[in-house]
């Protein structure tokens, strides 16, 4: 119910307009009604003979109502829709600024295939809470008031017996097939979200399921999934068709109630014969608006479901928050980590145990060490992905929360150890990092990135995570991307791990070049040129094992040394 | 093939439920008819007549009856149909989902994950709407109006004429509007399509779109994308209601002139009250099938304009060979050499072949060793050994047969597979790594974490082999990332073993501990693997070089060292810093 009230106070701005169609809905409803009813009077009218000329009226009524009902019934469907895409689209958007701020560090347990479908189907069902869930049954309740207000003008009792048929269709069968199919519509939803998983996984990971036979097993859990979802919509449809039924056999009932309560009362005179036939056309007629709700109950618990999944997004707090006030980056904008440590959330170890270091304007360093020693998570908190809790880490002697995050970002560039390509263009993957630049800057980027070839593909399209491109060369796309954000910082994770020594050498020659009189930290694993460093970090486990020049380090005889020399221990030269 | 034919072609697989449905539904609309009848005859006795309610009882009686008949013939004829829409969409999806599998990664990974995973579901599901509601109103729009204008011919042929002449109104309407609505109906798709393919890869790569400060450009493009969802919807649902609103009109108007006409001639005296509420009754439910069909023809499209994706996909690559039922013996693999004959491969929309007439072999038991420059064409090499890929031309040839003639399934029980960007489900370590095999034992298990260096780092972890994963091994640091896929291909223990760049995220001492596990792996085993440090490759038995697309050079280690070429070079310079 919480939940539900929460969605209301979403469609709120739009309530005008939502009481507008809901008003020209019952118009439309009661236009119908007049129709029947108009034309049951003429027919009875005319019965008793009446001199000519007294059918005007109803003559004049039946053309009126049969074209009001169909252009009511036009505009109304006209601005409601209207509403609920405009709805629709803020919802979007309210989604996706609530899911921004919190990536990556909370949405790292979320599937992607989970929040996919949150954004497209939970955020579509919710579309349809005025049209479906708010709108019958208020369209019902002013159609049952006319016909209690129109009955009980003649006959107290057709007015109570109808009343008492209404309250069965509006109230009685729509408990009655809710109670029936409670928990069908949040096991659907459960189930499609569980589809959407499967189903990227198998898109995704085709290769790794195929080649170790789990991909018939894959399948067969996706069709027993689909057939179970099959088997609720048809549970679904029974229900569906099952208050049909009993709406229309409730409505028969009340013409024949109607029928019985009045056939002794017809008086001998005529109008009592053309008010008994009108009414029970307008009995029959009446009973329309009261089919669509036990949908709308359905849609309720769809719509209270698929809110539940979003808000449970927005509720979600931040790991970092911006600042009230943000500084400017600054000109020097030495990188000071004092005493920092780090624990991921879930984790019982320290991941950063106490380091610190600095980097001055213009220095270049390495980071060195094992995997999994904490290096690319150095890099996670100077981009402000996570918070730093305990510990110093400052840029200019500024807290780092202190700047914009945005405009940190902006000047601290990182060739991330997971590049992630985009399926768009090889232009739209570009301009990411600097959506400004023009074609030649985008060709000079590809050239210094070593994919001088790549200039007339452009408007090449990248495929899924880039895959139509070779590793070394999303992973030269990603240092392209780089070159044009041209920051003041640099970071590069990793960055040539999947390019051979050749490529590699050309590139970091680049590098080198463009990161002159640049800040520049570089993780690597492969120990080559470092004298060209101001000084290397070793990290193990977390902590700073070594620091130092390369000279310096190969003389302390420690980790680095060691691992130098694995690199370098050629039987031969 | 045209697309409703096609449609059509499955229905008729499964005829029996729809047959169901529609005679239900037939038999609903007789009751109607006859319901009417009654009602009108008590209506009347009541009325002029003059009846007593004891003498009205049968009538009643059987007004009552007839109705809920009625109920439930049309009770039975919506769960019919829509079982049998069920049944077409189950199988349909097998299909579909059996053909993405059959086109395999090269296909998947050229498509927006979003967008086909869109098509396979939402695509399929619309498909209901046409099934379920569409179709079966075809023939009730046919078929009860004309039930309904005979009833009435027999009381009153005047508003049977009426009837009959409004009728084709309606479909000239339809067709008229629905050729618009079908090409725009068919946008809408296009547009929901990309919007979920898009949504997808935003998600993905929301960190990397913050690590680019994008996201606010990203906030626009969604709208945009919103914005342009609701006007390409907008536009249907306009057609869609304007459409309603014809058949509406025509069918309100011709309730107001049959109702105008009957009371002129009721004065006149031509006809009784009881055929006059007869005709009456019935007229609003000769228009309703016609207006439904209206609608159902609407939601149907949605249905159509997605079958269109769906049959590209299950068309797509139609000429794929039939799948080959010779089986491989487990032995038969583990002592033969795989030959490659002038295999040439180039992508779908390559300029040039990615492979260029490649001849080599992998002897049985040896380790074959590739090594080129990025982009030279050596994963797609594997991809050609995993079948991932079909050669353009040449074989590939195991003891003498072409793999090909082998069963996919059973040539992938022969290979352990380490992938240069392996999919890591967002799952637990141990699901992850049993992927590979999943009746593998505690200790099986535990030596291929012993061997990959992984046991220190799981036990480091509260909930071990339970932990999740995250997205793509978020929460994995680059090299247990990869050691993971490794443990996997340990776990599997197949004859061939393929492994591409696995491990360019190690370090240097790691992967000094990991060559010497690999080189117990690789034992005995064909082995294909690419490295770029060339430390990992250099024991070898045979180290190819692969430069655009062909194979430059070959030899051991101690061979290519004294040749001029890419492997020299490439070992110059990874030794320079301690020359
Ligand atoms: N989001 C996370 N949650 C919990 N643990 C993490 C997360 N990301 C990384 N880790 C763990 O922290 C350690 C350091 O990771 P990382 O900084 O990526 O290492 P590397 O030095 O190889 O770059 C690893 O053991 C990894 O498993
Ligand atoms: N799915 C694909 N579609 C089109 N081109 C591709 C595809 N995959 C790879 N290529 C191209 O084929 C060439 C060889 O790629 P690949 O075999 O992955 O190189 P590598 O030797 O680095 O492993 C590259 O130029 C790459 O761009
Ligand atoms: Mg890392
Ligand atoms: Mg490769």
């Amino acid at each position: 119910m919480k939940t539900f009230l929460r969605l209301t106070a979403v469609v709120r701005p739009y309530y005008l307009w939502m009481g507008l169609a809901a008003l020209i809905g019952f118009a439309t409803t009661g236009s119908g009604i007049g129709l029947l009813v108009t034309s049951g009077y003429i027919i009875a009218k005319a019965a008793l003979l009446p001199p000519p000329g007294a059918l005007q009226l109803g003559i004049l009524g039946v053309r009126f109502f049969g074209i009001a009902r169909g252009v009511l019934r036009y505009a109304e469907r006209l601005i409601s829709h209207n509403t609920t895409f405009r709805i629709l689209a803020g919802l979007r958007l309210w989604f996706y600024d609530a899911i921004e701020p919190l990536a990556p560090a909370r949405l790292l347990y979320y599937k992607s295939a989970d929040l996919l479908q949150r954004v497209v189907d939970d955020i579509q069902s919710l579309e349809n809470i005025y049209t479906r869930v708010l709108a019958p049954p208020v369209t019902a309740l002013l159609v049952s008031a006319l016909m209690w207000f129109l009955l009980g003008v003649y006959s107290l009792q057709a007015a109570l017996l109808v009343m008492l048929f209404h309250l069965l269709a509006g109230i009685g069968i729509p408990l009655l097939t809710m109670k029936l199919g409670r928990g069908i519509q949040s096991s659907i939803m459960d189930i499609k979200t569980n589809q959407q998983v499967l189903a990227l996984d198998l898109l995704q990971g085709i290769g790794e399921l195929q080649v170790y036979g789990q991909l018939p097993e894959h399948l067969a859990v996706m069709q027993e999934n689909e057939k179970e979802m099959l088997g609720l919509q048809r549970r679904n449809a029974v229900l569906d068709g099952m208050h049909e039924s009993l709406t229309g056999f409730i409505m028969n009932a009340a013409v024949i109630a109607v029928l019985s309560a009045l056939v002794s009362s017809i008086p001998g005179s005529g109008s009592g014969g053309i008010f008994f036939t009108v009414i029970t056309l307008a009995v029959m007629a009446s009973f329309e608006p009261f089919l669509p709700l036990p949908a709308s109950l359905k849609n309720l618990e769809a719509d209270t479901h698929a809110g539940e999944r979003l808000f449970e997004i927005l509720d979600a707090r931040p790991e970092t928050t911006p600042p009230v006030k943000p500084l400017p980056f600054p000109a020097n904008h030495v990188i000071r980590m004092v005493n920092l440590n780090f624990t991921y959330p879930r984790s019982p170890l320290k991941t950063l145990d106490n380091i610190s270091f600095t980097v001055e304007p213009g220095q270049h360093i390495a980071i060195v060490g094992p995997s999994g020693a904490g290096k690319s998570t150095i890099t996670s908190l100077l981009m402000r992905f996570w918070n730093t809790r305990e510990g110093q880490l400052t840029i200019g002697g500024h807290d780092i929360g202190l700047f914009d995050q945005e405009n940190l970002r902006r000047h601290i560039a990182l060739v991330s150890q997971k590049t992630y390509l985009f399926a768009e263009t090889i232009r739209e993957n570009l301009l990411l990092a600097n959506p400004e630049a023009n074609d030649d800057e985008l060709k000079k980027a590809l050239a210094d990135a070593g994919l001088g070839h790549f200039t007339p593909k452009l408007d090449e399209w990248t495929g899924q995570h880039g895959m139509k491109l070779s590793g070394g060369e999303r992973q030269r796309i990603a240092i392209a991307r780089v070159l044009l954000q041209n920051a003041p910082v640099m970071i590069l994770d990793e960055a040539t791990a999947n390019l051979d020594s050749i490529t590699e050498k050309e590139v970091t020659a680049t590098l080198a070049a463009v990161s002159s009189g640049k800040t520049l930290v570089a993780i690597t694993h492969r120990l080559k040129s470092m004298e060209q460093f101001d000084s290397i970090i070793v990290i193990d486990k977390g902590k700073i094992a070594e620091q130092g020049r390369h000279d310096e380090l190969m003389r302390n005889n420690g980790t680095y040394r060691r691992m130098w020399e694995l690199q370098h221990s050629g039987k031969d030269s | 093939m045209n697309i409703d034919r096609r449609l059509f072609q499955l229905l008729k697989e499964e005829k029996s439920p729809f047959l169901l449905s529609v005679i239900s539904g037939s038999m609903a609309s007789v009751m109607l008819i006859v319901q009417a009848y009654y009602l009108s005859r008590i209506i009347n006795a009541a009325f002029i007549d003059k009846w007593s309610m004891n003498r009205l009882m049968p009538f009643l009686a059987l007004f009552a009856l007839f109705s809920i008949l009625r109920m439930l013939f049309s009770w039975v004829s919506h769960v019919k149909a829509n079982s049998g829409s069920g049944i077409i969409r189950e199988k349909l999806f097998s299909r579909f989902t059996s053909r993405v599998a059959d086109l395999g990664p090269l296909y998947s990974r050229s498509v927006q994950s979003g967008r086909l995973s869109n098509t396979m579901l939402k695509g399929i599901e619309a498909l209901d709407a046409y099934y379920s509601s569409y179709i079966p109103q075809i023939f009730f729009a046919l078929f009860t109006p004309v039930l309904i204008v005979c009833a009435i011919f027999t009381d009153d042929w005047i508003s049977g004429i009426i009837l009959l002449l409004s009728a084709p109104l309606i479909p000239f309407f339809m067709i008229v509007i629905g050729k618009r609505a079908s090409a725009v109906t068919e946008k809408q798709w296009k547009t929901m399509s990309r919007m979920s393919g898009h949504f997808l890869d935003m998600l993905q790569g929301l960190p990397t779109l913050k690590l680019f400060a994008q996201s606010r450009r990203q906030r626009k493009s969604i709208e945009e994308t919103g914005e342009n969802f609701r006007k390409a919807t907008m536009k249907v649902l306009k057609i869609a209601f304007l459409s309603s609103l014809t058949l509406e009109l025509v069918g309100t108007i011709g309730t107001a002139v049959i109702a105008v006409s009957i009371g002129m001639r009721m004065m006149a005296g031509q006809l009784s009250f009881r055929q006059a509420l007869f005709v009456l009754v019935l007229t609003p439910d000769f228009y309703l099938p016609l207006r439904q069909l209206g609608t159902k023809f609407h939601a149907g499209m949605e249905g159509v304009s997605a079958s269109r994706e769906i049959f590209d996909v299950l068309d797509h690559g139609a000429s794929l060979s039939a799948a080959a039922k010779d089986c491989i013996e487990e032995s038969a693999a583990a002592g033969q050499s795989i030959v490659f004959s002038g295999i040439s491969y180039t992508y779908p929309a390559g300029s040039h072949p990615a492979i260029d007439a490649v001849s080599l072999t992998l002897p049985a038991g040896k380790t074959t060793a590739l090594v080129g420059p990025s982009g030279a064409g050596k994963s797609t090499l594997i991809n050609l050994l995993l079948r991932f890929l079909e050669p353009s031309n040449g074989s590939i040839t195991i003891s003498g047969k072409a793999v090909d003639r082998i069963a996919l399934e059973a040539w992938h029980r022969q290979i352990s597979w380490v992938p240069q960007h392996p999919y890591l489900f967002n799952a637990t370590l141990r699901e992850n790594i049993m992927i590979a095999r999943r009746d593998a034992s505690a200790t099986e298990l535990e030596s291929a974490l012993e061997k990959t260096g992984l046991a220190g780092f799981i036990s480091s972890l509260p909930d071990g082999l339970e932990t999740v994963i995250g997205e793509q091994g978020a929460r994995l640091s680059g090299g247990e990332a990869q050691r993971v896929a490794l443990a996997r291909a340990f776990l599997k223990n197949a004859p061939i073993l393929v492994l591409d760049e696995p491990t360019s995220h190690t370090d240097p001492e790691l992967e000094a501990g990991l060559r010497c596990s690999m080189q117990s792996l690789m034992n005995g085993r064909t082995t294909v693997i690419i490295a770029h440090r060339l430390e990992t490759i250099r024991d070898a038995d045979q180290i190819l070089v692969v430069s655009g697309g062909k194979i430059t050079q070959s030899g051991t280690h101690d061979e290519l060292v004294r040749t001029d070429g890419f492997y020299r070079d490439s070992l110059y310079l990874q030794k320079e810093a301690a020359i």
